[in-house]
């Protein structure tokens, strides 16, 4: 294990992690508040520490799959800790775990919340929790990829370990160029949804946490019911955009390339625009005797199933009212989650996609012996290794979901509160049913169960196994 | 530049490294798609698997901005269609590796009508490699620049000679030669000396000069540095019909020992006037009989790496013959080191120098401005050759006043054909072509040679 190439690059976590805390200090200053001091403190130090530990480059650059894992683990720890710090020091959430999870929370792009009340946070803390979630969308290896010139073989191996999806393609040759694309592609799209919600009539401190929360698929709002009490012009704008970006980000760089019929022919949009449309149809039909009118119906059916899908868990109206059939279908979608390659969390629709063809092809393989098939997604072969991964990640995420329910099971809730609170967390979603659906939040789980969702949330954004190596013994022995 | 690189075997990895380090856009295409992970793992570049030949997968590694296309696949064939297909429809320039002696006779033909921009054959760059230092035995490798006017030498420093424990200035004032170390090879350090270094035995140095200095500094040396009269070669593979032609041309005679009968009659048709042995080469007796401890050179070019080296170590020990080893496949760089085997070929090595010196070329008419580049000590030190086009910081200043980087040399100068070796007072102008030894790598212009 290259200790030093790791500290090296925790280092440059802190430093811009203290460059992401500068912007709340700007918001603080424009509302006069006084958390803002707290902020900048909090980031001077965090630079000055980062500085320290960057200040000279490690001789020894070796850096394989193990220590890419290791890095983009303990990076996401040390970013969540650094990140809690201003919510504890302004006492605005003062206990540890709680700020933890808030962070984490937004850091995962999960939207889950122990607040009771977000209407009482200072502007510069609900402006930093949704910023998180904007960081955390995309990722914040990726964004250090994008800007530092860092040469070496080793960089494939941060953006594999922290980009989700089950095979992280490049889209052009270098990891960097790569990394700048997908972040341009992801500044356009939050940009143009913030000067359309503008142009809505939404206020511009609303529109610009609306839209951070909505580009990394987070969820946190900043009024006590949610999405509810915007405009339906509004929420329809929200509805698409977050539909925009649970879409593989290759797909808008083909359309910028203008490749059109390589982007139309994407196996994966497709499905998951499918599963998307017939969803809400269903929900609607379903639910439609609650609202005065069919369009009324469709029109909170298209957003939640927009939202929960892309594991965003914005709310409208409160879905835990609705008839089982459509809560059914919501807490399906939370585990398909959105296209890999986007900002959305879940097991990804590709990973569903390629688990349904292999169960097809072990029935073609029971009914022919003999036969000999190969799994494939656009007209490209499956290797078997891909396979096997999807596979194992499948086995893994139940497994963690199972024995997370059980842990927090001690807490005495009813199952479908503990079954979507863990469904909510690892998925990167937030609301989830009963006591912690929409209208609700996480507050009253004991400190225990809060870490153990906060560990849940890490497992989803970083797609199990990252978190997972920092817990295996082997991963830290020498040799 | 977007390079596209067609097969990821030995030459192919060694390209992409080396390419990839020199600030490239690589793509690599190759059919085994666990090969294309690895390497995709390894360096930083974007992996596709299929068929190098196929439109669709050239499209796929970047064909549409692609500069250049090195086609090293297994087959001739597959590379001769990877590159007509990437020249016709993506207008790119493209690189062929044909190692059929067949096609070679009919390259220039072949190049010219399909508009590839170089074939190369690797068996024939190392025979030229080999052959080229058989015409200097005392050299380890020799390089040349300035269009063979400037040569950077290779060799090593034996027991007693009388370079032993002096330092390069004194030297230099003894001798009165124009030549400068430009690097020394101490076990695995690897220093670029300045004038206070003082040179010990067995250290391996390698010295700058025009081919007549260097020639009557060896001379004066004690060194031997005329051609060989006669070469043992074990193995008859290409390299030994290629090698074996050229030394024929040079008025060398050639011995080579074959397993194989066949293969035996077909290189004595190739080569009447070789003398062709038929017997197995690591039959000690064999070459004993055959003379070998009279031999003033032995190369070993049989198809196995270890073979190679106790051929190599045999004829060490039984004759003072330059020995030349090949290597294809072992990579323990270190252990081979310290073996005394003579000179080395790694074919592999020999190709990838090759097409990056044309890549260099290349990118030169885009904005680089270097001539030349060779690899001194492998991946550690190069020697670049500039041209220096136009103003710069470096023109018009006495060398010891320009602030040079650390670990860089400036080793030669020429200037409308006159090579002169600098010395502090000289100066660069407008028009000059300089080489420069340096382990810094990625140097574009001469201007980076300022710290």
């Amino acid at each position: 294990m290259n200790f030093s190439m790791i500290l090296y690059i925790l280092g440059w976590i802190l430093e811009f992690e203290a460059g992401f805390m500068l912007l709340p200090c700007i918001v603080a200053a424009v509302y006069g508040e006084e958390q803002g001091i707290v902020y900048f403190m909090v980031a001077v130090i965090s630079a000055f520490i980062g500085f320290w530990i960057v200040r000279k480059k490690p001789k020894n650059k070796v850096f394989y799959t193990r220590e890419g894992f290791v890095v983009v683990a303990l990076s996401w720890l040390l970013l969540s800790f650094v990140g809690a710090l201003p919510f504890i020091f302004t006492g605005e959430i003062p206990k540890i775990e709680d700020a933890l999870f808030e962070i984490v929370s937004g850091f995962t792009t999960t939207g889950a919340s122990i607040l009771t009340d977000v209407e009482a946070l200072s502007h510069t803390s609900l402006f930093w929790r949704s910023f998180t979630h904007w960081i955390g969308g995309m990722g914040v290896l990726v964004f250090i990829l994008a800007i530092l010139p860092m040469t070496g073989g080793y960089n494939m191996h941060l953006m594999r370990a922290e980009s989700p999806g089950h095979q992280v393609g490049k889209l052009v040759p270098r990891v960097r160029e790569s990394a700048m694309i997908l972040y341009k592609i992801y500044f356009v799209l939050t940009l143009s949804q913030i000067i359309i919600l503008l142009i809505a009539g939404m206020p511009l401190f609303d529109s610009l946490t609306l839209s951070f929360g909505t580009a990394g698929t987070g969820g946190f709002g900043i009024r006590n019911d949610g999405i509810a009490s915007y405009t339906y012009a509004q929420q329809t704008i929200i509805t698409i955009f977050m539909a925009v970006f649970g879409v593989n980000f290759g797909v808008y760089f083909l359309i910028v390339q203008k490749k059109f019929k390589q982007a139309v022919k994407a196996e994966e949009v497709r499905y998951y625009l499918c599963v998307l449309i017939t969803a809400t149809l269903i929900i609607a039909v379903n639910i439609k005797d609650m609202f005065s009118s069919f369009g009324e119906a469709l029109h909170h059916s298209a957003f939640q199933v927009s939202s929960i899908m892309t594991t965003t868990g914005y709310s409208t109206v409160d879905f835990d009212l609705w008839p089982s059939e459509a809560k059914t279908i919501l807490v399906l979608l939370m585990f398909i989650g959105a296209c890999s390659g986007s900002t959305g969390g879940g097991m990804k629709v590709s990973r569903i996609l390629i688990l349904a063809k292999t169960i097809k092809k072990e029935l073609l393989s029971l009914i022919h012996p003999r036969s000999i098939k190969k799994i494939q997604i656009e007209g490209r072969v499956i290797e078997h290794e891909v396979l096997r991964s999807v596979n194992v990640f499948f086995a893994a995420f139940m497994l963690i979901v199972a024995g997370s329910v059980f842990l927090i099971s001690f807490d005495g809730c009813d199952f479908s509160t503990n079954f979507t609170a863990v469904a909510a967390t690892i998925n990167n979603i937030g609301p989830g049913l009963s006591k912690v659906g929409p209208m609700t939040n996480y507050s009253h789980f004991s400190a225990f169960s809060k870490l153990v969702l906060i560990f849940d949330m890490l497992i989803g954004r970083l797609e199990v196994f990252p978190m997972l190596l920092l817990i295996t013994p082997a991963t830290w022995k020498k040799g | 530049m977007q390079i596209i690189i067609v097969g990821c075997g030995k030459v192919g990895i060694t390209l992409t490294e080396q390419l990839v380090n020199e600030g490239h856009n690589i793509s690599v295409i190759d059919l085994d798609s666990n090969v294309v992970t690895s390497v995709s793992n390894e360096f930083d570049v974007l992996g596709v698997t299929g068929n190098g030949a196929s439109y669709n997968v050239q499209l796929e590694a970047g064909l549409d901005h692609a500069d250049l296309l090195i086609a090293v696949a297994g087959s001739d064939e597959l590379n001769l269609l990877c590159c007509l297909i990437a020249k016709k429809m993506g207008n790119c320039n493209t690189i062929a590796r044909v190692r059929n002696p067949i096609y070679s006779k009919e390259i220039d033909v072949i190049r010219e009508e399909m508009g590839l921009s170089m074939i190369i054959n690797p068996e024939l760059a190392a025979s030229y490699e080999m052959s080229r230092l058989l015409r200097f035995p005392s050299a380890k490798k020799i390089d040349t620049f300035a269009k063979g006017r400037v040569e950077i030498v290779k060799i090593a420093i034996s027991e007693g000679s009388p370079l032993c424990d002096h330092s390069i200035m004194e030297l230099l004032s003894k001798y009165k030669y124009d030549v400068l170390v430009c690097a020394v090879e101490r076990g695995d350090e690897i220093t670029i000396p300045n004038g206070s270094f003082v040179l010990k035995e067995k250290d391996i140095i390698s010295v700058v000069a025009s081919p007549r200095s260097s020639s009557q500094l060896f001379k004066k040396l004690g060194i031997a540095n005329s051609q060989v009269k006669d070469a043992m070669i074990a193995g008859g593979g290409e390299i030994t019909y290629y090698l074996a032609s050229q030394l024929l041309d040079m008025g060398i005679s050639v011995k080579i020992i074959e397993l194989k009968k066949e293969r035996c009659e077909r290189l004595s048709a190739l080569l009447p006037k070789a003398t062709i042995i038929n017997g197995d080469a690591i039959d000690q007796s064999l070459l004993l009989e055959e003379d070998l401890s009279h031999s003033e050179a032995f190369i070993s070019l049989t198809n196995f790496d270890e073979e190679n080296i106790l051929l190599s170590l045999f004829a060490k020990s039984v004759s003072n013959a330059k020995i030349i080893t090949k290597i294809n496949r072992i990579s323990f760089d270190t252990v081979i080191d310290s073996l005394d085997l003579g000179s080395i070929i790694y074919p592999k090595h020999v190709t990838a120098e090759y097409i990056i010196r044309y890549v260099r070329a290349m990118q030169n008419s885009i904005g680089s401005n270097i001539e030349t580049l060779y690899q001194l000590i492998e991946d550690k030190v190069e020697a670049l050759e500039f041209v220096i086009r136009g103003e710069s910081p470096v023109v018009g200043v006495p060398l010891e006043r320009l602030n040079l980087k650390n670990n860089l040399l400036l080793c030669s100068i020429n200037r409308r054909g006159k090579i002169i070796i600098p010395r502090g007072q000289d100066e660069l102008q407008i028009g000059d072509t300089v080489v420069v030894v340096t382990s810094h790598k990625g140097l574009d212009d001469i201007s980076d040679i300022l710290a």
